[in-house]
């Protein structure tokens, strides 16, 4: 038996995607900047795909340029929104459970003299829009949100943090990988100027994202090439990945009620399970503004990564937040900046599903992770039963 | 990304628990950083005769633990005390670098045992210094990036 629980690094490519992108590999492999026809059908293969994504967030498709994925998103939007209004202001509110791609961009700024306020959160994971407010200064001229947390799965109260910005005229991105495609994302009713968001965590191909820029929000490049997407990422377009986005995109739309129905209902029986069937666990991120794919679990007196190999071991792929699989010493900055002690940080467990996940994986993984605990707990010396 | 060996003995680890007479109980490491080792050695005219240990920690952590009861049990103190850490990792056929430092602690925690024999039954400890203990004490921290 197979489980494969670790979504949030990546999803499956949907079959009927994978198969459209090879064949547009070899049939439409035309350069959308030239006027013959096979150019033609791949413009038209764009057009397409950015009307597709531009639907799932509620934008116009002229608002969509494409990326190579999250982390060229959040710095392409970082870096260019500082190049353009440097002289306007020079600080940025964003907070500390960011992925890394918004951190070590800001860290990168503030050795270029950029200021960087980086917010508390709650025990949850949230950012109060209060503290957002309480930050803004004159010199304030981007607020960086992520919509929902990659690890332990909280959303944020974006639509009140747009509100903030919007009341204070300061420009207001979301880094929204996590979240599209699983939830419902509205750019217009959440106030947001600026979007992050990446295809393969929807099923979609690796190395193909968007960026959403609300009409009239000016910035600069960062990469310099030929004119396309608005001269904001030259370079030949990615035909197949962005086809395979756009239809990541429709799907994602029209399943979204039943998908987040269903992997919601297996995450709460996930949940359920483990709070049931092993003690001392914590369950980290908030439980009502949860992403409905995500579970994560502080489990006390044992070390995630010894967790993760027993774990494949047994045929489940899952993830941890401990030092050794955070690639430093310390555990995940995520699970610190909620309040847990080190100790307790190392051994946290992520579980993350989608829409092919099945009830057989999550009663195997109800099945198997309690015996792996014990052996683990067992060889413990902070462990006393 | 770790060897066969190191696979082995973290999924079938060797003298896993606790000694109710141990000679002399060592630990090192600390919850913080993710590492704590404890070993167990019962010690019969200058010979380890037994030998338990307890971990919290990674794979590496693991293994190394289990690895270290096996090439001290039957040893003289003084032979077990040439077992280093790094002849540790060897034994593992390799431990990948960013756990020789932070997971590659088990001869400093069989020394520690050692220490506390020698104390318990009043023999001099010259010579036996221990790391600190602390993946941060000593400077020598890595970061790894991925």
């Amino acid at each position: 038996m197979k489980a494969y629980l670790d979504n949030a690094a990546t999803t499956k490519v949907l079959p009927e995607i994978a198969n459209a992108m090879a064949a547009a590999m070899v049939e439409n492999y035309g350069n959308p900047s030239g006027i013959y026809e096979l150019s033609r059908n791949s413009k038209n293969l764009l057009d397409t795909s950015r009307e597709q994504v531009a639907k799932l967030i509620n934008a116009s498709p002229k608002e969509i340029i494409f990326t190579c994925g999250g982390s060229e998103g959040d710095t392409m939007i970082l870096e260019g929104i500082v190049k353009k209004y440097r002289d306007k202001g020079n600080h940025i509110i964003t907070t500390k459970v960011e992925h890394h791609a918004i951190l070590h961009a800001c860290e990168a700024l503030e050795e270029t003299g950029v200021q960087v306020t980086y917010l508390d959160v709650d025990e949850n994971g949230k950012v109060s829009p209060e503290a957002v407010e309480a930050a803004i200064t004159d010199k304030t001229i981007l607020i960086s949100v992520m919509y929902a947390n990659n690890e332990i799965g909280t959303v944020m109260p974006i639509r009140e943090i747009g509100a903030v910005a919007k009341k204070h005229n300061v420009l207001f991105h979301t880094d929204a990988v996590q979240a599209v495609g699983h939830i419902p994302v509205d750019v217009v009713a959440d106030n947001i100027d600026l979007l992050t968001l990446t295809a393969h965590k929807f099923h979609g191909p690796k190395g193909t994202g968007a960026v959403y820029i609300r009409q009239g929000v000016k910035m600069d490049k960062i990469i310099y090439g030929g004119g396309q997407e608005k001269g904001l990422r030259p370079g030949t377009e990615d035909t197949a990945g962005i086809l395979g986005l756009g239809m990541a995109a429709e799907h994602a739309l029209n399943h979204m009620e039943e998908n987040k129905k269903r992997v919601g209902a297996l995450r709460d029986k996930l949940i359920a399970g483990i709070e049931a069937s092993i003690p001392e666990v914590r369950l980290n991120g908030a439980r009502v503004d949860r992403l409905p794919n995500n579970v994560n679990f502080s489990i006390k007196y044992i070390e995630g990564e010894g967790l993760l190999l027993l774990l494949d071991m047994n045929g489940i792929a899952a993830s941890s937040g401990s030092a050794c699989t955070s690639g430093s010493l310390d555990p995940s900055h995520v699970l610190l900046a909620i309040g847990l002690p080190h100790e307790i940080a190392h051994g946290s467990l992520r579980l993350t599903l989608s829409e092919f996940t099945t009830d057989e994986e999550v009663d195997y993984v109800l099945e198997k992770l309690p015996q792996i605990v014990e052996r683990l707990r067992e060889m413990s010396p902070l462990y006393n039963k | 990304m770790y060897t066969g060996k190191v696979m082995d003995h973290f999924a079938n680890p060797r003298n896993v628990g606790e000694l109710s007479d141990a000679s002399g109980v060592g630990e090192v490491g600390n919850a913080v950083c993710g590492d704590i080792m404890r070993i167990y050695i019962k010690v019969e005219n200058n010979i380890i005769t037994d030998i338990k240990f307890k971990t919290f920690g990674c794979g590496a952590a693991i293994a190394t633990s289990s690895m270290v009861t096996e090439l001290a049990k039957g040893k003289t103190i003084e032979d077990a005390l040439e077992i280093s850490n790094q002849a540790v990792a060897e034994a593992l056929d390799g431990l990948p670098p960013v756990k020789m430092h932070c997971s590659n602690l088990a001869a400093d925690a069989l020394k520690a045992a050692i220490i506390d024999y020698k104390k318990k039954n009043g023999m001099s400890t010259e010579g036996l210094e221990m790391c600190p203990g602390c993946c941060h004490g000593c400077g020598k921290e890595e970061k790894n990036t991925d």
